[in-house]
């Protein structure tokens, strides 16, 4: 009976400690799910995406390969590349997760997205994982539930609103990714590797399989270590 | 393309992602390097799609006063760097964008 009552008291405060997040992630479920719309997926395909995959950046970008019409094996290289931060936050949570059984881990790794880890590894961290099965639990059904009505809202209008591919779905895809990308940019190396992945993408242009994008994370993804190291250089040196 | 086809593949690679060392244990490694530049990969995948969206709409250069576009995505980036509020950047640029291509510039 306690131990329910613990359960249940782990489970609502996982949730409310992610309640910010939702609010975060509400806007882009809702501008998944009309952007969705707009590149030609089915009602049914949109709400799937957010089913199944659960991560908003590579649904933003898949979403738009596939209205594209990139080739799968592009749309899924993209995916992985994108997805690749979540094997850094599985490998900082197993310490605490690792005596846990497979049917708790399966699941719990399904919904580990980078919110519900922000939350999850703080707590973990600054008070212990005992019960924490319970608390990750709590955080991840409340992104998952929010992602999933807001994606649909998101839909609807996608649907109430059929003139959006035409008014301009390239250019709310832009918009959108400029908003997403903007406020990461505040610390310099983020800035260069934007920057030189931006110079990449726009040299690259419309080479085959899509190099163009990966050339451009390549690039990125360099140029942000650079200036990195270049940084920790000069505060040693200070 | 076959829409379900492409969201599976997707899905089966976010999981195994997340599911690697939550399930399959400690045997994978990342050097510390690549830890690192991982961080850089979002912002760098975002910026190399709407760096030739907004230079390049229609697929060549155009600097022009003709590319709405341009305008519009500096205006969803400035907003959002500023006020740190997403929906608000793009209800802006949608309205910024709107104006040059129907409003100022006729045809």
């Amino acid at each position: 009976m306690t131990q329910a009552l613990n359960r249940r008291a782990l489970l609502l405060e996982g949730t409310r400690d992610t309640v910010p997040m939702l609010v975060g992630a509400a806007p882009f479920g809702v501008i998944f799910g009309t952007l969705a719309i707009a590149a030609g997926l089915s009602s049914a395909t949109a709400i799937g995406m957010s089913v199944l995959v659960f991560a908003g950046s590579s649904q933003f970008i898949g979403v738009s390969l596939i209205g594209a019409g990139t080739a799968l094996p592009v749309l899924w290289l993209t995916t992985f590349v994108v997805n690749l931060r979540h094997a850094l936050y599985s490998a900082t949570l197993l310490p605490f997760a690792r005596d846990w059984p497979l049917r708790w881990r399966w699941p719990l790794a399904f919904w580990l997205t980078d919110e519900t880890f922000a939350v999850v590894e703080h707590r973990f961290r600054t008070k212990g994982a005992e019960g924490g099965q319970w608390y990750w639990l709590g955080s991840s059904l409340a992104m998952y539930g929010n992602w999933l009505l807001w994606t649909v809202v998101g839909v609807s209008l996608g649907q109430s609103l059929p003139g959006l591919a035409n008014l301009g779905l390239d250019f709310a895809m832009g918009a959108t990714f400029a908003a997403i990308v903007a406020p990461q940019l505040k610390r310099r190396p983020a800035l260069g590797a934007a920057v030189a992945a931006g110079v990449v993408a726009m040299l690259g242009r419309g080479l085959p399989y899509k190099l163009d994008l990966m050339l451009a994370v390549l690039a990125g993804g360099v140029s942000g270590l650079l200036l990195e190291q270049l940084a920790r250089r000069k505060e040693q040196s200070t | 393309m076959n829409h379900w086809l492409a969201i599976s593949g997707m899905m089966l690679l976010t999981v195994l992602i997340r599911a690697s060392f939550l399930v399959f244990g400690q045997r994978l490694t990342f050097p510390g390097w690549l830890n690192r530049a991982l961080h850089y990969v979002p912002p760098a995948v975002l910026s190399a799609l709407v760096v030739p969206m907004a230079l390049a709409p229609a697929g060549t250069v155009d600097i022009s006063l003709h590319n709405a576009y341009l305008p519009g995505i500096i205006v969803a980036a400035l907003v959002a760097w500023k006020s740190g509020k997403t929906l608000l950047a793009i209800v802006v640029s949608f309205v910024v964008y709107g104006l040059w291509r129907w409003g100022l510039l006729p045809g």
